[in-house]
């Protein structure tokens, strides 16, 4: 166990520098957007010139830059991450309203990409060079090629325009009185088309990966080894090829929660999800800089989470991983 | 020569250059099959395809001709794609070359700075980047370019940490060439090979990040773009869906183009390298 806290504890450190330049990055990017936050309230409620000096100098805007950096700085440390223009409300407020559907959305297309593209992976890598891994090597390459939002609204044409299987969007049916267990039943339907058209697009990439680790693992020692001891195909499949190229896909799984987040902005517009990606389209199309700055604030913050959390998961499962720094 | 036949050995790798091959014929012949503007009225609203010869592929919503439409879209996405990767991969080297052969506090800030790049979820960051300073083909070019270039920096940095070592450098060194001079004329071309076998991957992601931009509505409004007809296809999605499937074909299948390309590619490098 120390050896996972030595590297959460290092990892942690390097993480608050890589956050600090996130703020400073995103603090440039407000600068640069035209027009302040005086501005918009302005716009909001009216005011003559007189007002918009008295309010830049109650907020601090008329201050230097340093100055208002530090009070950025500051107001993030309390975690107050301002006032969206488009909602009038906290931004933190709506960003934690609308986390949920998100992490759902993403936690199902992560499970079924991986799940899939793993089990897809080894059927394919048992086999280097066979019909069926030639052909599945080429259909996940196609697979990779296809525009997220182009899969989903293809999706939407069959499986709710045309067969009426499925909800066209939306996460619930609006004013149903469903609770409980059919509320639940409820979201599941709705959230099938948005996790398949999110986790297809990247189960291709876990395919490759497992199909590539294992084609290197074939050729390793302890294979020939396994080999002539006489174990069984399946298990020397699973047990030691499979086993072994399975790793490098857990690291994938932290690397690709920054990806993730990204592609359910197009999902989340297509499906009419009203998640944390929707919620930076609606940002973009009303022109609310700091709502938008806030969602990136936040997903950076996220994103490390997740993959603090696959570095512990990673030391857990990969005895090798931290054992030199906590001898040393 | 040899090189050649290598490449064209699997069926991949000639399908792929075949695609690249015809999608670079289309975005050429655009202005000449389809002078004019591709956004201007060309018949009655929302013809389906294959009925009236003078537009093959129908109109859309407005009546504009939708082939004319996709040969122009050819043109903006290969464009776009491949600025924005030779952006990328150009940034990247650069700051890799630097991290890797400076070394201590500039290496460790320009990592630093790389792992915030990362960090942010990339369509974000060009997402926000295009609404902020408003959407024209440069500032598109310019926010893939900057979501892009980390993958690059990386694998120029670990190159160079190799390459730095090397007697030729040493030498360099010892005929008092600047450092600086070292870098960029001595070590960055020698670290460039292993970076160039990411373009494939970059000008494919930039390709489609570029269309889900448009998708979004955060294209250059002066163009025609396969994101934007897809996105103006969306809105009679239920009546004409040709005009939104279209478009969505054209950009899978040049993506899938440029993998295979790659894949290609990679593999008759890989065979003479075991060659060698």
């Amino acid at each position: 166990m120390t050896r996972a806290l030595i590297l959460l504890r290092r990892r942690l450190v390097g993480s608050v520098f890589v956050l600090l330049i996130v703020v400073i990055g995103s603090f440039l990017l407000l600068e640069a957007a035209p027009g302040d936050a005086v501005d918009a309230y302005i716009v909001s409620t009216g005011g003559d010139a007189g007002m918009i000096e008295l309010l830049r100098h109650r907020w601090g805007l008329d201050q230097s830059e340093l100055t208002r950096l530090a009070n950025y700085l500051w107001a993030l440390l309390r975690l107050d991450l301002g006032q969206s223009v488009t909602f009038s409300r906290p931004i933190r407020e709506i960003i934690l309203e609308r986390l949920p559907t998100t992490l759902i959305l993403m936690g199902s297309a992560t499970a079924l990409s991986f799940g899939l593209g793993s089990a897809l992976g080894i059927y394919a890598g048992a086999r280097p060079g066979s019909l069926r891994d030639r052909f599945l090597s080429i259909g996940s390459l196609a697979l990779y090629a296809v525009p997220g939002f182009w899969l989903g609204l293809v999706l939407i044409v069959v499986f709710a325009v045309d067969l009426r299987w499925l909800p066209i969007g939306g996460i619930e049916t609006i004013a149903s009185g469903k609770t409980g267990f059919s509320r639940a039943a409820d979201i599941a339907v709705h959230l099938v088309l948005p996790v398949s058209a999110l986790g297809f697009i990247y189960l291709a990439l876990y395919l490759r990966m497992m199909r590539a680790g294992m084609a290197e693992a074939w050729r390793q020692d302890f294979v020939l080894a396994a080999r002539a001891r006489g174990l069984p195909r399946r298990r020397i499949v699973l047990a030691h090829v499979a086993r072994n190229a399975l790793l490098p896909l857990v690291t994938m799984l932290g690397l690709q929660s920054a990806q993730m987040l990204g592609g359910s902005v197009v999902i989340e517009s297509v499906f009419a999800v009203p998640g944390l990606g929707r919620l930076a389209q609606e940002a973009v199309a009303g022109r609310d800089t700091p709502l938008l700055l806030g969602i990136i604030l936040f997903s950076a913050v996220l994103v490390v989470v997740i993959n603090l959390l696959v570095d512990l998961a990673y030391a857990v499962l990969d005895p090798r991983v931290g054992a030199g720094e906590a001898s040393a | 020569m040899n090189r050649l036949r290598r490449f064209f050995r699997t069926p991949e790798a000639i399908a792929g250059a075949l695609i690249l091959a015809l999608l670079a014929a289309m975005a050429l012949a655009a202005p000449l099959l389809f002078p004019g503007d591709p956004q201007a009225i060309a018949g009655p609203a929302l013809q389906p395809p294959f009925q009236d010869w003078s537009v093959p592929l129908g109109t859309d919503r407005l009546g504009r001709n939708v082939l004319a439409e996709l040969f122009h879209g050819a043109r903006t996405s290969l464009a776009v794609g491949l600025a924005a990767a030779a952006a990328a991969l150009l940034i990247g080297a650069v700051v890799g070359t630097l991290a890797g052969f400076a070394g201590g506090l500039i290496d460790e800030a320009l990592m630093r700075v790389t792992d915030a790049f990362q960090t942010v979820p990339s369509f974000l960051l060009a997402l926000a980047f295009v609404s902020i300073v408003g959407p024209s083909l440069g500032v598109v070019v310019a926010a893939i370019a900057l979501s892009a270039w980390t993958g690059p920096a990386r694998v120029a940095r670990a190159e160079v940490l190799s390459i730095r070592e090397r007697d030729y450098v040493a030498g360099a060194r010892v005929i008092g060439m600047h450092p600086l001079e070292i870098a960029f004329r001595e070590v960055l071309p020698n670290a460039l090979p292993p970076v160039l076998a990411l373009s494939s991957v970059i000008v494919a992601a930039a390709i489609l990040t570029e269309a889900a931009l448009s998708f979004l509505g955060l294209g250059d409004p002066n163009r025609v773009t396969w994101g934007g007809m897809i996105a103006e296809g969306r809105t009679v999605l239920r009546t004409a869906p040709f005009l939104s499937v279209v478009p969505g074909v054209a950009l899978v299948l040049t993506v899938l183009g440029i993998y295979l390309t790659g894949e290609g590619v990679v593999e008759s490098t890989a065979v003479s390298r075991s060659l060698s």
